[in-house]
């Protein structure tokens, strides 16, 4: 078990606001791109 | 072969899509790798615990700089040589940087808060850093309301010549101001300086991380706006009258 002692909440909340913001960033990336392909594929069906 | 074969949409998704789950795979594991490596590294005996963030702080405001740098660059390309993927791939990079840049401000405020007692002091590299924040801000913002793709291009890469002045700012600003809470570079190589190799190699590995994830994040996006503009132009013939 990692003791991180009086700072606990310092490191614990450093590593989940950053966790949190790149889980994000990859999160609101893939959809983006998944969305846009089809949204693509769909036009260049119909065309 | 001319690296300005890529500047050819096609050309770039097809190079783009055999590079990116290698630089998936590498961001994956190395980012996770450096930053529990960094985790587990014992406490400092000044900064206790808080030094574990330096994992997360110094990679995250390493690439908050280079990203706008990396703007530059293709900014510049677009202006000089009009390249579209150049522009898209500025515009990718715009919304990562900013997200760097917010996770450095983060986690500098959650450590300086038990380290230096206070959660924010106007000292110059934090300033800077906080401008750097306020023009990758504008320049999503100026992307977004501008209608016309070309002169959207145009307009951001002025706006992206005028921020570098800030990202260099932030980058040097504790050099030449003496003045200011932030230290020196976390990597120096000055005797009596150097970080200890129990933290400096962890760091190293999540400073190479963050770049590979970086990497994956600009290539996912580029090809987002390549589709985008594609189905744009593919709509704008079909309703042309």
């Amino acid at each position: 078990m990692i003791e991180l002692g009086k700072y606990a909440g310092t490191v614990l909340a450093a590593y989940g606001i950053s966790a949190v913001l790149l889980v994000g960033l990859v999160w609101h990336s893939v959809a983006a791109n998944a969305r846009a392909r089809r949204d693509l594929e769909r036009q260049e069906g119909d065309g | 072969m001319s690296i300005w074969e890529y500047a050819n949409p096609v050309k770039f998704m097809r190079a783009s899509g055999a590079i990116l789950p290698w630089a998936v795979a590498g961001a994956v594991a190395c980012t996770l790798g450096g930053v529990a490596w960094g985790f587990l590294t014992p406490d400092d005996y000044r900064q206790g615990a808080t030094v574990k963030i330096v994992f997360l702080h110094v990679p995250a405001a390493m690439m908050a700089i280079n990203i706008w740098v990396m703007m530059l660059a293709a900014s510049l390309i677009w202006l000089i040589r009009r390249h579209h993927v150049s522009a898209l791939a500025a515009r990718a990079a715009a919304p990562i940087g900013a997200v760097m840049t917010l996770i450095a401000l983060a986690t500098g405020a959650i450590w300086g808060q038990p380290m230096w007692g206070t959660w924010w002091e106007w000292d110059p590299r934090l300033t800077s850093f906080l401008i750097l924040f306020l023009f990758y801000a504008g320049y999503i913002a100026l992307w977004s309301a501008i209608e016309d793709p070309d002169s959207a291009a145009d307009l951001t890469g002025v706006l992206c010549l005028v921020g570098s002045v800030f990202a260099l700012l932030s980058r040097y600003a504790v050099l030449f101001w003496n003045q200011g809470l932030h230290q020196g570079a976390s990597l120096s190589v000055a005797p009596g300086e150097r970080m200890s190799a129990v933290y400096r190699y962890p760091l190293y590995l999540s400073m190479l991380g963050f770049l590979l994830l970086f990497l994956a994040l600009l290539l996912i996006r580029t090809r987002t706006e390549i589709r985008r503009r594609r189905l744009a132009a593919l709509i704008a013939r079909e309703t042309r009258p």
